[in-house]
């Protein structure tokens, strides 16, 4: 990574964070509807990046966000788990060789992107809201939850994403 | 040697993944577990100081109403003070000795949330204003949860609307008392379990706190019957409780702490040895 990669993602890094917790963690559409948009850090790592790197960072983002929401380590699981399946994802929506033609989430199919951002995110609220309610009498509530939170997280993440798509490039 | 290092080289994402995982899951299991949860949480300096800031600037938006809250309170603590002047049930006293078990802390809820299954809320203030874990935090309207960590200048609050509060409840009107616990349905509603079958429940009775740990003191608004059944066994009421607090909307509070409580856990302690 060039240095102007590293510290646009130490920016990405604290400014997700903040924007979740001081933000979005205080919306509670309908009681419960949250969306999730600091995992677009994860999301918009560079594909070439070290995987390894990815896989603490991610941790240290999750654990960042538990600290804050007081839900011990929950967010930080889920992070690591996304974060690890990354690659299988990626080389499931984009194709096997998109490790070499150095592709970049704003050039891709639109398609493409909904497909990547929709089994992250998905995956990622699965997992944490099961591991945050924990009980399997409220399965339906960990459903329902993941279903509306999901939606509103990729609807975000895709805004988001547009949003600072840098034109010209 | 060179076999396991390579194994190593070539699986580190895998074991890298594997132990944070496995740290995430233990740290879970640490927060489920009432007083354990030291780690990871939000009275400490960070994320304290992130809240208290965003607390100073939206603290304005409402202060209107808060304030007008605060004056309700005084009117209806003033006109309960004026009774006890008239009956002249208690003889003239120094306000500084008056015979209370209970020592109550203001503080501010910086930060509050109520759309999860545990539910927690920090608090603005921590060790150095005197509050120690276990202690109750209510407010004006009734019961709002029990303190569960502590740092020098913050301190966060097992809300009651968390799958592992369990508090002691009663009826105003009678002796008979149950669980408090919450369901997750409706940040509004909380349920009374445990109440005998023989208790007069009455719809739109109020539920009082029993009294019956060092917890809280007996007597603190909780909230009003709205509806109840008979459990599965016949034996005893479900009972879901109106909460008298909007707990999604909170700002001052007070903490108690029990003068006593020393002298409680000596003679509790005491009792315990005895038997074994």
């Amino acid at each position: 990574m060039k240095n102007i990669e590293i510290f646009r993602n130490i920016f990405r890094f604290i400014i997700l964070i903040l924007v979740q917790v001081l933000l979005l963690n205080q919306i509670n559409f309908l009681g419960y509807i949250n969306p999730y948009l600091y995992i677009l850090f994860i999301i918009i790592y560079p594909f070439t990046g070290n995987k390894s790197f990815l896989i603490l960072l991610s941790f240290f983002l999750g654990l960042f966000i538990d600290m804050f929401g007081d839900s011990g380590g929950v967010h930080a699981a889920a992070c690591v788990f996304i974060a690890y399946i990354r690659p299988v994802i990626l080389k499931f929506s984009f194709g096997v060789s998109y490790e070499y033609k150095s592709v970049k989430i704003n050039k891709t199919g639109f398609s493409q992107r909904i497909i990547y951002i929709s089994i992250l995110v998905l995956i990622h609220h699965l997992l944490l809201f099961s591991l945050e309610i924990f009980n399997i009498d409220h399965i339906m509530l960990i459903l329902k939850s993941t279903l509306f939170s999901s939606i509103f997280s990729v609807v975000l993440i895709l805004s988001t994403l547009s949003l600072f798509n840098r034109k010209g490039k | 040697m060179q076999q396991i290092i390579f194994f190593f080289i070539r699986n580190k994402n895998f074991l890298l993944f594997c132990v944070l995982f496995l740290l995430s899951l233990s740290l879970i299991v640490k927060s489920h577990s009432f007083h354990k949860s030291k780690f990871v949480n939000s009275a400490n300096f960070l994320s304290g100081g992130i809240y208290s800031l965003k607390s100073n600037v939206t603290s304005y938006f409402n202060l209107k109403e808060k304030n007008n809250l605060l004056i309700e309170e005084n009117a209806r603590i003033r006109k309960v003070l004026e009774g006890f002047k008239e009956s002249n049930l208690i003889p003239e006293l120094d306000s500084l000795l008056f015979p209370s078990k209970y020592n109550f802390i203001p503080a501010r809820i910086i930060n509050n949330s109520y759309s999860k299954t545990k539910n927690r809320l920090t608090l603005s203030s921590g060790a150095k204003n005197n509050i120690k874990i276990d202690m109750g935090v209510i407010t004006s309207n009734g019961i709002v949860g029990i303190i569960d960590n502590v740092s020098k200048n913050y301190a966060t609050v097992q809300s009651i609307l968390n799958t592992k509060s369990q508090i002691n409840a009663k009826l105003k009107s009678s002796y008979h008392f149950g669980t408090l616990i919450w369901n997750t349905n409706n940040s509004n509603i909380v349920q009374l379990v445990d109440v005998p079958r023989l208790a007069p429940v009455v719809l739109g009775d109020t539920i009082t706190t029993g009294g019956k740990s060092t917890i809280f003191p007996k007597g603190i608004l909780i909230g009003t019957i709205k509806d109840f059944s008979l459990g599965d066994d016949e034996n005893y009421y479900n009972i879901n409780i109106q909460l008298f607090n909007d707990m999604t909307n909170l700002e001052h509070v007070y903490v108690i702490e029990n003068i006593d409580i020393q002298e409680i856990m000596s003679i509790e302690k005491g009792v315990e040895n005895e038997k074994y």
